[in-house]
């Protein structure tokens, strides 16, 4: 049988998430900044590893949207 | 008879319970608790469109780099002879490409410097004043050290990128551009 959330449990879920994503894209941002000056420093070995790091912040970001929609999807 | 959700406080006007309403009621919720829990889960989606702006401007650079690094070596210019810049003084070029704007400075009997005119805050074009013993950026105050070309004052902080420069026969050239962060 399928779990049945509430609406509080959802809320502490949506809550929960929306943290973790907000502290992702704010070190995405940080991220972007300090890879635009080391780009345009000419500095490059940072340039490769930040956009692999920020390609898998927003997979993670996505997932956990995904998996909050799902949640609905399946008590529906 | 169909039963109404029990977290649902306002039953809509067909009876039905919510997961069978049409989506845009479902989305514009009447009850106080559903519609925070939906303003939180929009906000949600609306940070993850933001981290997919941020993954795109990333991989942008990242294209850029790969681009810049195909373009390979930069030609060698002939930049003007040795007895042609007085001491403590300078004179412009363009390089590598014709937009480019360059300042060549003569500090002292054998020592030249080079850098790019562009302002490293929002690219305007510095002016060299050796007297000063600094490259002055009159759009924000910025000022750059002459002989290092690190910043000394505004609102910049990467040094001007500095022009390579090789010495043959009396003469001056540049031969290549060195960008840096510090």
């Amino acid at each position: 049988m399928r779990r049945r959330f509430t609406r509080e449990q959802k809320m502490t879920m949506v809550y929960g998430i929306l943290c973790i994503v907000l502290i992702l894209v704010i070190l995405q941002l940080w991220l972007l900044t300090a890879t635009m000056n080391a780009y345009l420093g000419g500095d490059e070995s940072i340039i490769w590893p930040a956009g692999l790091v920020s390609l898998a912040c927003f997979a993670l970001n996505a997932g956990l949207l995904w998996y909050l929609y799902a949640i609905e999807r399946s008590q529906q | 008879m169909v039963q109404p959700d029990r977290e649902q406080i306002t039953v809509a006007p067909d009876g039905r319970p919510d997961s069978e309403q049409p989506q845009w009621r479902r989305d514009l919720p009447i009850d106080w608790p559903q519609d925070h829990y939906i303003a939180r889960r929009d906000f949600t989606k609306f940070l993850v469109l933001t981290s997919f702006a941020f993954a795109v401007g990333q991989s942008w650079i990242v294209v850029q780099n790969f681009l810049r690094a195909r373009r390979g070596e930069l030609p060698i210019q002939f930049i003007a002879r040795l007895d042609e810049v007085p001491i403590g003084g300078g004179l412009t070029f363009n390089y590598p490409d014709e937009h480019d704007q360059c300042a060549l400075v003569r500090l002292d009997e054998g020592s030249f410097t080079a850098f790019s005119r562009q302002c490293t805050h929002l690219s305007c074009s510095v002016v060299p004043e050796p007297d000063k013993r600094r490259f002055y950026c009159p759009c924000h105050e910025g000022a750059f050290d002459l002989a290092t070309g690190s910043p000394i004052a505004g609102p910049p902080r990467r040094p001007l990128a500095r022009i390579k420069l090789e010495f043959k026969q009396g003469a001056i050239y540049a031969t290549g551009v060195e960008m840096r962060t510090l």
